[in-house]
């Protein structure tokens, strides 16, 4: 069966190979940061299975260190120039969109096959885990296509690649971290005191309050998260069963539905919710790292405002 | 109860206002956390490890880079631009409203990774809605090409978060429905992601009138005409 651990050691071997092309690259004046930077990731992905718990914490401890301290640079490995592309697009013309297509076709076609054909019940990927088993698969295939119909240099995917990495920098692991946060707050049980708090300014009797408070206890609570999905079971709890369900005698499907929704608003805001507002920023090197959520603060709003009506329109 | 673990929050929110590095300040605020949670050092440092450890499924999807690189030598971009520039009467307004449906409903009916910022916004969309810009408004001031750039990202995410939801194997379903039988209240996925639709649609035309208001702004600003009406 191949599981999960297949595909972490092979983005295992990504980041070494980034490691140590970094650590090559005299044109980066913190190289060895870059190095040490990629190289503690690779690690990561090849044994953090296998490491103690405390092992991967001071792992992410020297990860942050190194970030957190100025000491990633960005290498500039050679590459072709502007002109040069322009004449090879115009030579190659659309099939260089076909590469690009072969991983994500790969990953939703091989889905959909694994899920709803007898292939599933082979059992060749682990549970839960196909689609992104099949990412993995998908950039495989693309870069053997690659390999034999442009006959690159044989590391320039790999410095492609890297030149991409080291303009994302730190902003590559946030979101990983953020999750690591998470974990934190649970533990010391963040969640149930925002709920308290949320339960306890909870106006008596007035069912647009309610429903206003709940969408805005799932959006703030969002916000510091990051994701819905941390928020969701505390306001549920807090709010929405006691109060929306039970006292106001609402429809659960409604409440539960358009309340996560309305969580959803709350990751358009935020920077927490890094892989979609941070990391973007930085892949399309944007001066501003908050250029992406400044355009999704008035559609993140009104959709907020239409979610309360909804739930206080149709739940009720 | 004791309130002092959300000192965390609020270092969290100093530490982005001030414009620290990211990874610090979450680093820091896991730590004060898990402390004033009335945690030792040591569990508060395994804590962490551990959830970034599980979570490594995160950032697998770098993977994806060396092809997106690669393809980019080749040029990929260039081939986005001149794409849209030989479509008649695109413009970057359209060309994000059909972004916008397309994402919504691929992810609706559970193709959520047929995009993504790396897989296509990079490559192909934020160019894609550059050039059409540019061949609507002229050359675009740098603030202006910015937030072509930013919307191009914005309208990704919109398009994934009010779709998502409508397929009804989706992890945020499963736990909406997951946290309601648990309070003896059993709803099938089926009936929980119907309601997502109406969400949907508000979210489609917010963003979609959004968009096109944008689209016409940056012609009023730049002095020339918008597209072809």
């Amino acid at each position: 069966m191949i599981t999960l651990e297949w595909l972490y050691i092979l983005t295992g071997f990504f980041f070494a190979a980034w490691s140590i092309l970094s650590a090559l690259d005299r044109t980066n004046g913190k190289r060895w940061g870059n190095a040490a930077f990629w190289g503690l990731l690779a690690v990561s992905f090849f044994f953090g299975t296998h490491f103690p718990d405390l092992a991967n914490g001071v792992l992410v401890l020297a990860l942050v260190g190194i970030a957190g301290f100025g000491g990633l640079g960005r290498g500039d490995p050679p590459t072709t120039g502007l002109a040069e592309r322009q004449a090879l697009s115009e030579k190659l013309g659309n099939k260089l969109f076909l590469p690009a297509i072969i991983i994500p076709v790969t990953a939703v076609a091989g889905t959909l096959l694994y899920n709803y054909t007898p292939f599933g019940e082979t059992g060749l990927f682990e549970e839960r885990r196909e689609t992104l088993i099949l990412l993995g698969v998908g950039v495989m295939v693309s870069l053997a296509v690659c390999y034999a119909w442009l006959r690159p240099p044989l590391l320039a995917p790999i410095e492609e690649g890297r030149r991409l990495m080291d303009s994302i920098g730190w902003a590559a692991i946030l979101p990983q971290m953020l999750a690591a946060l998470g974990g934190v707050f649970a533990l010391a049980g963040v969640g149930d005191i925002i709920g308290g708090i949320a339960g306890a300014t909870i106006p008596e009797g007035s069912l647009f309050l309610s429903v206003g408070v709940y969408c805005i206890g799932m959006a703030l609570f969002t916000i510091i998260m990051g994701n819905a999905f941390a928020a969701f079971p505390v306001m549920a709890a807090a709010i929405g069963i006691p109060i929306l369900v039970i006292g106001f005698g609402g429809d659960p499907a409604i409440i539960g539905a358009i309340g996560m929704l309305a969580g959803f608003c709350g990751t358009l805001l935020t920077p927490m919710a890094a892989n979609f507002n941070i990391v973007p920023a930085a892949l399309l090197e944007l001066k501003s790292q908050y250029g992406v959520i400044r355009m999704q603060v008035w559609t993140a709003i009104p959709v907020f405002v239409c979610n309360v009506l909804l739930i206080y329109f149709l739940a009720f | 109860m004791s309130y002092w673990p959300l000192v965390g929050i609020a270092l969290v929110v100093i530490g982005f206002a001030l414009r620290f590095n990211p990874l610090l300040v979450v680093a820091v605020a896991a730590v004060v956390t898990g402390l004033l949670g009335g945690l030792e050092l040591v569990p508060v440092i395994e804590a962490l490890g551990k959830a970034f450890n599980d979570n490594r499924y995160i950032s697998v999807t770098w993977i994806i880079l060396p092809v997106i690189g690669l393809l980019e030598r080749y040029g990929l971009q260039q081939r986005a631009r001149t794409l849209i520039e030989s479509v008649r009467g695109a413009t970057m307004g359209r060309l994000l409203l059909l972004y916008l449906g397309f994402r919504q409903i691929t992810a609706a009916i559970g193709m959520k990774d047929i995009g993504g910022h790396p897989q296509t916004v990079r490559p192909l969309i934020a160019p894609m809605a550059e050039a059409a810009a540019e061949k609507s408004h002229g050359e675009l001031a740098e603030d202006d090409r910015e937030q072509v750039l930013g919307m191009a990202a914005a309208t990704d995410n919109v398009g994934l978060f009010f779709g998502e939801d409508i397929f009804f194997a989706i992890a945020s379903i499963l736990l909406i429905q997951g946290v309601f039988e648990s309070y003896g209240y059993p709803l099938t996925p089926l009936q929980l992601s119907v309601w997502a639709i109406p969400t949907a649609i508000c979210a489609f035309i917010i963003h979609g009138g959004r968009v096109l208001n944008f689209d016409r702004r940056l012609g009023q600003r730049t002095g020339k005409a918008g597209g072809v009406a």
